[in-house]
């Protein structure tokens, strides 16, 4: 389980998650959604696509993209944390696993996930947010948070309910 | 000029309202000091040594009178009646309290102007020729590129926390008045043999601690491609630039570390991998923007003008005047002014509201309505009619901003210093006037010619030293100013980092040292011709090394 | 950045206005002044240590933003440091 109490919102509201980060060398949970870590994964590659469960791939911000090229289509989610929001790596990897190598699936933030930065995540390709952090949840459930408008991007007023 | 459009103008109206949060969530304590540090840079918001300083963009250095009257109101109701140039044509008010700051920028609102991205790890303020669309030997005009490149940077949600902050610069002139080569990216726009427009592309220029010439990644990068190139260029930047260490984080290490081969394969694979959506910019977009930068309906008038020359034997000031600070421009009967914001022993870059209200109002009646800053921090009047230069002239003169000399040596950069930033090791300010006032006498300066002083009061470099042909970079010795000379720098074409002479001066010597450089530059010349800059090339630092330590 | 000042003989504690951003030091009684003759002045060392442990918590408490100690001249009530004298001062042009 996530050490700290997170919440995952999707679609514009807070949804439920049954994910589970393993780690490196755990067993997976047999009916939850594992997430395991690239280096996990590229190791143990055949065994884990071979495995009926749902499967989730977590990339720390400084991991690269080097080796997962056709593997995507295998996971339910891809997680990129963000270990300081002024970090922001995440959001080139962002770009190339949607553009560069062509994923289609959920795209969810981790991490150092915060208020007045949520918006460039949602608009960077992110498209589940997972929130550790209070205030974040408190203002997003009470509609405080302000979106600018930027030009090529979706409508502000969508941009909170970014399709999952 | 560019007009904000609806989304421009909700896209400011929104942010001015996230940042009046902010604001209001710092204040009754929601937010920490550390939390809200980087909220406020990403809106110009600095904590100075006496007060909070408030960084107003002018992309590419543009102003309409308008905007310039509204930064004058400003300048009389929040701060001290005064603003500041900067050298990255920007505008600083240096007293302003946090709490007006979120009115401030809904006044700045109401002009189509802001604060965005002066500051932070994102890219900044794109800088360009302060002459464009005026300038006589411009090929292309970069204004149209530097608006798209503004529109495209402006709240990118990809490159807002990169891994330091990024500076692009455009020119489109054959004289490169931008300083392309010491940015992160520098970009010459300008047309191939079929006519079609194109880019050089230089990357990993700067200045800072680690000063570097930018190098050349495309010679000639198509029009269309001008985005996706740049978009490739930070994609590879943010993710492989250097965050462990903030003094090695801006691109120019990177392409130095790696080496421009290694840089130019990544940048060049990233390009090739851009989606379709984002790959080319579309000929009606760019003729949409390039429609707001049309040239004014210039007059057909004669090259010369009999008006002003007339008026030029009657009055020396004018002539003088004429001579240094008006440029050729590209309409016949037409001129590109300078105005000086470096009047003998003043503060280089400072304008006081009034002045800036004259300058409206003079912009207004006899140049269309435009101004520019430049980058040398002064302010540009692009065009205005010879004829009418006698009047400009004198109501210049009568708000004290008439001091002809555009490129002299009291045309002095220098940035803020140990009086104001927080970053200083040494004051800047106060060695720029002892200088300017060593040098007040114009026939010496105009015998002297031209000659660039830059001066920086640390290693951030914000005032250009490296660049200069005499570079002053204030230190700390043991807690004494002290001013290290570099020699030979240059921003241009001919770009080049300037050479430390040798051991520093103290506070009270430094200007006895320039002077002492100016000198032997005097004896030493061929010709009048041959600039400091020139004679330096000639013959190295050996005999202005033996002029300043000959006695120690 | 305090361990390196505490050595010095006698310290003051200032910062930064949270609302304004002026130059302020603080006096005995806790409030922050824009006068450096009227702060609080101690040994460096523990009272030093102690004096900025209080004005990091007016940081804390939001009222200014990131406070340190500066050497002052008992006899003057100076900063040593040119850079203290001009914060105090104001710029000097
Ligand atoms: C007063 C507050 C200011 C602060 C705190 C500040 C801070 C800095 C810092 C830290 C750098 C070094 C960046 C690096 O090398 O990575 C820098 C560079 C620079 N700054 Fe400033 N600056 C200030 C004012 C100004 C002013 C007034 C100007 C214009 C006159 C200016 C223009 C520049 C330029 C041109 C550079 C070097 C170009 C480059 O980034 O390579 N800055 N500044
Ligand atoms: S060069 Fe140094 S002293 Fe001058 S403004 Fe930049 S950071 Fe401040």
């Amino acid at each position: 389980m996530p050490t700290l109490e997170t919440e995952l919102y999707r679609g514009g509201r807070f949804v439920a998650d049954d994910a589970v980060y393993v780690a490196d060398g755990d067993a997976l949970p047999a009916n939850a959604l594992a997430i395991v870590s690239k280096k996990r994964y590229l190791a143990e590659r055949i065994a884990l696509d071979a495995r009926a469960g749902r499967l989730g791939l977590v990339l720390e911000t400084a991991d690269t993209l080097d080796g997962l090229e056709g593997a995507l289509d295998r996971f339910a989610t891809v997680v990129l944390r963000f270990a300081r929001y002024a970090d922001g790596r995440p959001y080139s990897l962002a770009h190339r696993l949607r553009h560069r190598l062509g994923y289609r699936g959920e795209l969810r933030a981790a991490g150092d996930v915060l208020q007045d930065q949520i918006v460039f995540m949602l608009r960077g390709g992110f498209d589940a947010l997972e929130i550790a952090h209070a205030g974040t949840r408190a203002a997003l459930r009470a509609n405080r948070i302000v979106v600018v408008p930027t030009r090529g991007s979706a409508p502000a007023a969508q941009i909170l309910d970014a399709a999952e | 000029m560019y007009r904000y459009d609806q989304f421009d103008r909700s896209f400011v109206a929104a942010r001015v309202a996230e940042f009046r949060d902010q604001v209001a969530r710092r204040l009754s304590g929601e937010l920490t000091e550390d939390q809200f540090k980087p909220l406020r840079l990403m809106n110009g918001v600095y904590l100075q040594l006496h007060a909070y300083m408030l960084r107003i963009a002018i992309p590419y250095g543009v102003l309409s009178s308008r905007q310039l009257r509204k930064l004058a109101h400003i300048g009389r109701v929040y701060d001290r009646s005064s603003g500041h140039f900067t050298t990255r044509q920007n505008l600083q008010f240096n007293w302003v309290r946090l709490a007006d700051i979120p009115d401030i920028l809904a006044e700045l609102a109401e002009v189509e102007m802001h604060a965005i991205q002066t500051s932070g790890n994102c890219i900044r303020n794109v800088t360009a020729d302060h002459f464009a669309g005026a300038a006589a030997d411009e090929t292309v005009d970069p204004r149209p590129y530097a608006e798209l490149l503004r529109q495209w940077s402006s709240l990118h949600p990809e490159f807002t926390f990169l891994p330091r902050k990024f500076k692009l610069a455009v020119t489109g002139a054959a004289v490169d008045r931008a300083a392309i080569q010491v940015h992160d990216i520098g970009l010459e726009v300008k047309r191939n043999e079929r006519g079609e427009i194109g880019f050089a592309v230089y990357v990993g220029g700067g200045q800072g601690r680690t000063p570097m010439i930018a190098k050349k990644l495309r010679d000639f990068l198509p029009e269309r491609d001008l985005l996706a190139y740049c978009e490739a260029i930070l994609r590879v930047y943010n993710l492989e630039g250097r965050r462990d260490n903030k003094y090695k984080a801006r691109i120019k290490i990177l392409v130095h570390e790696k080496g421009l081969e290694e840089i130019a394969a990544s940048v060049e694979a990233e390009f090739a991998a851009q989606p379709v959506a984002t790959a080319a910019l579309g000929e009606a977009e760019i003729a949409r923007i390039a429609a707001y930068f049309a040239p004014p309906r210039f007059a057909a008038l004669p090259a010369r003008s009999a008006v002003l020359e007339d008026a030029q034997t009657e009055d020396a000031a004018l002539c003088r005047f004429v001579s240094r600070n008006v440029s050729a421009h590209k309409a016949p009967g037409y001129g590109v002014v300078t105005v000086s914001l470096k009047p003998i022993g003043g503060i280089p870059g400072d304008a006081t509201s009034d002045q800036m209200d004259a300058l409206a109002d003079i912009a207004e009646r006899w140049s269309f309505d435009e101004l520019r800053v430049s980058h040398a921090q002064n302010i540009v009047l692009p065009h205005v009619r010879l004829d009418d230069l006698p009047q400009v002239h004198a109501a210049l003169a009568a708000a004290g901003l008439a001091t002809p000399n555009d490129g002299l040596v009291t045309d002095i950069i220098a940035c803020p210093g140990l009086d104001y930033c927080a970053l200083a090791n040494a004051r800047s300010i106060p060695v720029a006037q002892e200088i300017s006032q060593r040098f007040a006498d114009l026939d010496r300066q105009n015998a002297i010619g031209e000659l660039k002083l830059k001066i920086s009061g640390c290693i951030n470099a914000c005032g250009h030293h490296h660049v200069g042909h005499i570079g002053i970079l204030g230190v700390d010795r043991q807690g004494e100013e002290f001013y290290q000379i570099t020699l030979g720098g240059a921003e241009g074409a001919d770009c080049a980092i300037g050479e430390l002479v040798g051991p520093g001066f103290a506070a009270d010597k430094i200007t006895d040292a320039v002077e002492t450089l100016v000198e032997t530059y005097l004896k030493l010349r061929r010709d009048p011709g041959e600039r400091f800059l020139d004679a330096y090339r000639r013959v190295g630092l050996g005999p202005f090394q033996e002029a300043l330590y000959a006695d120690a | 950045m305090a361990a390196r000042k505490i050595k010095f003989d006698w310290v003051a504690a200032t910062a930064n206005d949270l609302k304004g951003g002026e130059a302020v030091f603080r006096r005995a009684d806790g409030s922050w002044t824009r006068t450096v003759a009227e702060a609080e002045l101690v040994p460096g060392g523990e009272a030093g240590a102690a004096l900025l442990a209080r004005a990091q918590a007016d940081h804390a408490a939001n009222r200014v933003v990131e406070p340190v100690l500066i050497a002052v001249d008992p006899a003057t009530r100076r900063p040593l440091s040119l850079r203290e004298r001009i914060r105090a001062d104001g710029p000097t042009v």
